[in-house]
């Protein structure tokens, strides 16, 4: 059967990923971000996923304008990089596990939810970033990824209850799929941050670290805060956190965290990650 | 059975200096954003930077959501309805990092910004409520 067996969460700012791309890491303003990339990159190498379930949130690349699904999963046999105003990333095709999407599709509808199917679509930063985060600058990605996109745009976003049921369907439809797989659930995108108006540059690291603090082991603490919250306290963008929800939702009860890192700023934005261990 | 209890979404009006994207600001900005996706092709990127009064007239926005793109003036583009995912590629094809981008709406230069995140960022204290500010 297949099993979740690691947890994985990371800002996913876009000049990250240029910094990459780049050749910039060792720069001083970007080598005290990447260093706290070490610890992942290493597990990883002993600890690699037949497939990363990869919850992020589609930047008005793919979705957004005509079409603005709650969630929605990847459906197509490979995605490439997303022209986001400045070409494609220069990184590799991103390849899909087709059966354990099409399992995973039909499980959440019967668990009530409706999630949108997307047969053709690029994937941006959100998505592409983390997977250069955790596996540098490969010519092909070492795991399959199932993109799962959440509306974190366009409000009202899903509250961060629904994004925690979210994380315990994907957990219920995985361990109900045949094939033995190994599966990481990764989720993407905060930490405080407003690209807006006069608030513009927020950053509140006493949330943040709140946060992570209880995401391991009192997530009950965190589900019930409101969007109000994250907006008030965490800027317009800090809403990307319950992608956090959905991926802690999905490691099942006990985790143990293997490290966690916490630095401000890449850019406009606290960048904040984790890494756990299933323990169920 | 049990059903959510609905609310407003005014709340989030309260948050000082935020215009919060809801699915009215997503209609009024439809054709402002359909022109900003368009900006993700280098064709594209290359017929706006040739003529950029042209090809905003190829798209059904406002002519004050035109006049704003001309301007560069995101903060007024957002009070129109428009939403920094969608308008960060109009950066992106003149050039700028998100961060020079999004300095542009915070009242300092670009370098007062860089040097505000290098500090820390900008603390919520006193920016959470409309209210609280009195």
């Amino acid at each position: 059967m297949a099993r979740i067996t690691g947890g994985i969460a990371t800002s996913h700012v876009p000049a990250i990923g240029a910094a990459i791309d780049n050749g910039r890491t060792a720069d001083a303003y970007w080598a005290p971000v990447f260093e706290g990339y070490d610890f992942a990159k290493g597990w990883i190498k002993d600890n690699m996923p037949d497939v990363v379930i990869l919850i992020y949130n589609d930047h008005a690349s793919a979705l957004m304008l005509d079409i603005v699904p709650t969630f929605a999963i990847g459906f197509a046999e490979e995605f490439l990089p997303a022209d986001e105003g400045w070409g494609r990333r220069p990184v590799p095709t991103v390849y899909n596990h087709p059966d354990l999407a099409a399992h995973i599709a039909e499980q959440l509808v019967i668990d009530e939810f409706d999630i949108t199917i997307i047969n053709e679509m690029d994937v941006d930063h959100g998505l592409t970033v983390p997977l250069s985060l955790m596996f540098g600058q490969p010519t092909e990605w070492p795991c399959k990824v199932i993109p799962i996109a959440v509306n974190v745009t366009q409000f009202p976003t899903p509250s961060g209850e629904r994004c925690w049921k979210m994380g315990e369907a994907i957990r219920n439809a995985v361990k109900t799929f045949p094939e033995d797989l190994n599966v990481q659930v990764w989720g993407t995108g905060g930490m405080s941050h407003q690209l807006q108006g006069t608030r513009a540059g927020l950053i509140n690291a006493e949330f943040d670290n709140r946060f992570i603090d209880l995401l391991a082991h009192e997530p009950e603490e965190l589900v019930p805060m409101t969007r109000l919250e994250y907006l008030r306290e965490a800027g317009t963008e800090g809403i990307e956190l319950i992608m956090w929800l959905i991926m802690r939702a999905a490691l099942g009860y006990g985790v143990e965290e293997l490290h966690r890192f916490y630095k401000v700023p890449a850019s406009n934005t606290a960048v904040g990650h984790v890494v756990y261990r299933t323990l169920s | 059975m049990p059903r959510a209890r609905l609310y407003s979404l005014d709340e989030l009006e309260d948050i000082p200096g935020t215009h919060v994207f809801n699915a009215r600001r997503a209609r009024q900005a439809y054709h402002l954003h359909k022109f900003c996706m368009s900006l993700m092709s280098e064709d594209n990127r290359a017929a706006f930077r040739a003529d950029e009064s042209a090809y905003l007239d190829r798209y059904k926005m406002t002519q004050e959501q035109k006049t704003s793109v001309l301007a560069r003036d995101l903060t007024r583009l957002i009070e129109l309805g428009g939403n920094m995912y969608f308008l960060v590629k109009i950066a992106s094809t003149d050039g700028w990092s998100a961060q020079k981008a999004v300095s542009s709406m915070s009242g300092m230069s670009a370098e007062e910004y860089g040097q505000m995140m290098i500090d820390g960022g900008r603390s919520p204290d006193g920016l959470r409520s409309k209210r609280d500010q009195g």
